[in-house]
């Protein structure tokens, strides 16, 4: 280990980094989801030999591999970021957790390499050559997931290592990465809701396509493949949700205590709703008595663990760890509910929902989805602080001793704010241009029923 | 001469990674400043145009050596990772900058439309082609230069990535990247048929061929001034014989060039370079960081044979897939006209009814069963077997929602 270090700026490098998470990880979810959806399209095409579902998985594939390339950048910069803010714990750590990252690297090598391939050929290759080519971009998008993942369930739960006289000792990388207890809901939990963001916002920008009057078989086609995913995971990550809560009451007590705002030890705990929590309680919430037993551990009188078990300086900013957990599962609610309403009419009604609300809410439901997805991760990587490796490193271990951070910060910011500009405009001119692909001008078998 | 034990095997295959990326990354970078230097009118459009057509279907998996250097000497070598990542934060901030701006740009381009926003978009990517290689190579100076040391920024936050050396490293690494970007973008254009362009980056070939070799034999000047250390040990064996086989190989790509043998000089300009990082390594052998050895630097034995394990399991994966890749990209499929001729089967009716019905109520059996899994279990296995089952309600529903788009 490194000799301890002051750093001033200890919250600066925490929110750099923070900032880099909330850039990237939008975009992992698209490189998750986005490509499956693609070969959804892809596939449809092959199986009727409708041109209107090539055109539609040519045009996503722009969008797509766009959105892959802002990914890799900002997925290196985290990278860079990993040693250039936590020197401290990548040099004591690195060797317990770092072949996570190895395997996460070859993951994200074989993505890029077949995205090369696929993106440039579309109309180069045999169709079903070209369709296979598309599965190990879903395959490595899994792999990554599973593999970064469980440096990150390892940072929450860890073990496959011993410290003795502040030397980590008997490392065991596998039992660390794959033999921890997050791993399993973490990456199910992410997995979905990498098909819930993306599915939400595709779905959504054609909503808004429709609401304007937008609306043919090609823009019907666009809306229902992303929706129909996201609307088949919003119920199962409501069910994922309970069993990941579960499991961070059993491992991460004052995490827990933090996301519900239990300031001690109370048997039969209430649920709040709303409020704020202050000196040890929720003030101004609406209590349901004996809900967080009963959901945290399934079982009304059971002793839910408070803050107050650890000293104050190793308990988490409760506030911004409770709000985010109560924002996440708010909107995890109103899409699994809208969700319901979706395949409930789809499978009665053989028909998508033809109300304005309906197309209103999905509007909403995209960049909703995206605010539950970062008011996750705040939640579960807020709620491990004042921890980097839980109850083993502390942040403040972790952090450079290097001066600037204010300085790295504002500019990082600046250019995130620029890709993040660049990004909108982007897509803006894709869903501009015109229907006819680059290759041949298609005719496109469009007819444009009345909605 | 060389016992390469497991504590060093890893570094060898980062290194085998730096070389790569000096390579393909720096050919990448360097045709971002071809489209810097290209001027206007339609001549430069036509150099703009072809630099970024070559370049655009690989540059992701050529940037992707990057990380793989990262994340190898991050587990293999912890505290050395940590030492250089924290002094060197500001060149590697600046490198960050540079990448960030050649991605952008290259997702950009895909948007834009006219020639005066294609334009702009060069200029970004030449921006990120000019910051990152210099402030890369600036932060290998520093490390060779043995400024450097064990330690949370333990070194000078400015001058361990400049000075001497590390200007010298960076000057050549901006010529070289150019040079091997002009020998691959000639080869390419000589694949494509277009002899304007095989004869502009045939020139410019030669021309930075030769400033790189002037700027390397001025750079072993700086370097025994700055930083005799790492200078006597360069030209001391066994470093020198791989620095010769750079000089040679650049020697014969110019020779290469001036006949026309552009395939081959493609291979030649890439051993020149790669020899470079092979020196250097030779040099440094066996210090990693100032009093830091190789061996006192890596992970325990067991962390390194998994690691070892998982880089040639992901090998096997990943040179076939290259392998394709630049195979299409080299054969010339990818610019082959598009074949138009296919035969999709027509639709048959695409599953009755009575499918769909049984295909839903499986999947709604399976969410209920398997969500009770979830919900009710407490261990590993019921967990596991509620999200198989959840999983099968998904694809249970999407195949029972497939029949035709949603009606209204």
């Amino acid at each position: 280990m490194f000799d301890p270090v002051t750093q001033e700026y200890l919250d600066q490098a925490r929110q750099m980094q923070a900032l880099s998470f909330v850039v990237h990880i939008p975009l992992v979810c698209f490189g998750i989801a986005f490509p499956a959806m693609v070969l959804r399209a892809e596939w449809l095409w092959l199986r009727t030999g409708d041109e209107i579902y090539r055109v539609l998985a040519m045009r996503w594939t722009k969008v797509m591999v766009a959105l892959f390339a802002c990914g890799v950048v900002t997925g290196t910069i985290l990278s860079f970021e990993m040693g250039l803010l936590w020197p401290g714990f990548m040099g004591t750590f690195g060797a317990v957790f770092g072949l996570g990252f190895a395997l996460e690297g070859f993951s994200f090598f074989v993505e890029a390499i077949f995205i090369g391939i696929y993106v440039y050929g579309w109309n180069r290759m045999s169709p079903r050559a070209h369709f296979l080519c598309g599965f190990p971009i879903v395959l490595a998008g899994m792999t990554g997931s599973l593999f970064v993942l469980a440096v990150n369930a390892w940072m929450n739960d860890p073990g496959g290592f011993e410290l003795v006289d502040g030397k980590v000792t008997n490392i065991d990388p596998l039992a660390a990465l794959f033999g921890n207890s997050h791993l399993g809901f973490e990456l199910v939990h992410m997995y979905l809701a990498g098909f819930m963001v993306t599915g939400f916002l595709i779905a959504g920008a054609y909503a808004v396509g429709r609401l304007r009057g937008r609306w043919g078989r090609y823009e019907r086609i666009a809306l229902t493949i992303p929706l129909t995913v996201a609307a088949l995971a919003a119920p199962v990550q409501v069910l994922v949700g309970d069993w990941a809560a579960r499991e961070v009451a059993k491992t991460q007590p004052v995490k827990l205590a933090a996301m519900e705002g239990v300031g001690h030890d109370e048997r039969g705990a209430p649920l709040h709703l709303g409020g704020w929590y202050q000196d040890g309680e929720v003030k101004y919430g609406i209590a349901i008595p004996k809900g967080l037993s009963l959901l945290a551990f399934h079982d009304p009188n059971a002793e839910v663990e408070g803050l107050d078990r650890v000293p104050e300086a190793d308990q988490p900013p409760v506030n911004v760890v409770r709000i985010s957990f109560q924002i996440m599962v708010s909107i995890g609610t109103f899409l699994a509910a809208l969700s319901a309403w979706y395949l409930f009419t789809r499978v009665r009604r053989k028909r998508a929902p033809n109300g304005r609300w309906f197309y209103r809410l999905l509007v909403l439901a995209g960049p909703a989805s995206v605010v539950a997805l970062i008011a996750g991760w705040v939640t579960t990587e807020v709620g491990r602080q004042p921890w980097v490796v839980y109850g083993v490193m502390r942040t403040e271990e972790a952090v450079t001793a290097a001066e600037g951070i204010p300085v790295g910060y504002a500019t990082m910011a600046a250019f995130y704010a620029c890709l993040i500009v660049a990004i909108a405009w982007i897509l803006r001119r894709l869903a501009r241009a015109p229907m006819a692909t680059d290759a041949e001008p298609e005719p496109i078998n469009k007819p444009v029923e009345a909605s | 001469m060389l016992g390469i034990g497991i504590e060093e095997l890893p570094l060898v295959f980062a290194l085998q990674g730096v070389a790569l990326y000096a390579v393909l990354a720096g050919a990448d970078f360097g045709a971002g400043i071809w489209q810097l230097l290209a001027g206007r009118g339609e001549r430069a459009r036509r150099i703009r145009e072809h630099a970024h057509h070559s370049m655009a279907p690989v540059w992701e998996a050529n940037h992707v050596w990057l990380i793989f250097v990262l994340v190898v000497v991050w587990t293999g070598y912890p505290q050395a990772f940590a030492s250089m990542a924290s002094t060197l934060a500001i060149a590697l901030t600046a490198a960050g900058l540079g990448i960030i701006l050649r991605g952008v740009a290259y997702a950009l381009r895909s948007a834009t439309s006219g020639p005066a926003e294609v334009r702009a978009v060069d200029v970004l990517t030449a921006a990120g082609s000019l910051l990152a290689p210099f402030a890369l190579a600036a932060a290998a100076g520093g490390i060779a230069s043995q400024r450097v040391p064990v330690g949370n920024a333990a070194g000078d936050l400015w001058s361990s990535w400049l000075n001497p050396t590390s200007l010298m490293a960076g000057l050549l690494a901006l010529l070289s990247s150019a040079y091997l970007a002009a020998v691959y973008l000639a080869a390419d254009a000589r694949r494509e048929g277009d002899e304007e362009m095989v004869e502009v980056f045939r020139s410019r070939a030669l021309v930075t061929g030769a400033l790189a070799g002037v700027a390397a034999i001025a750079g072993a000047f700086v370097v025994r001034s700055d930083a005799r250390w790492i200078f006597d040990r360069l030209v001391d064996t066994p470093a020198v014989l791989s620095v010769c086989v750079s000089l040679l190989a650049g020697a014969a790509t110019m020779a290469l060039v001036a006949r026309r043998s552009l395939g081959a000089a493609r291979i030649s300009a890439a051993v020149a370079v790669a020899a470079v990082v092979g020196g250097w390594a030779l040099a440094q052998n066996p210090l990693l960081l100032p009093g830091l050895t190789v061996d006192q630097a890596a992970a325990p034995d067991n962390v390194m044979v998994l690691l070892v394990i998982a880089i040639l399991a992901g090998g096997l994966i990943l040179f076939p897939s290259l392998a394709l890749l630049f195979r299409l990209l080299l054969r010339g499929d990818f610019s082959a006209e598009p074949a138009v001729a296919r035969d999709p089967r027509q639709a048959g009716p695409t599953g009755g009814l009575t499918a769909a019905l049984t295909a839903t109520r499986l999947a709604g059996a399976c969410f209920v069963v398997g969500g009770a899994f979830l919900v009710i279990g407490n261990s590993a296995w019921p967990h596991a077997i509620g999200v198989v089952l959840l999983a099968a309600f998904i694809v249970l529903g999407l195949s029972a929602l497939a029949g035709e788009d949603a009606r209204e």
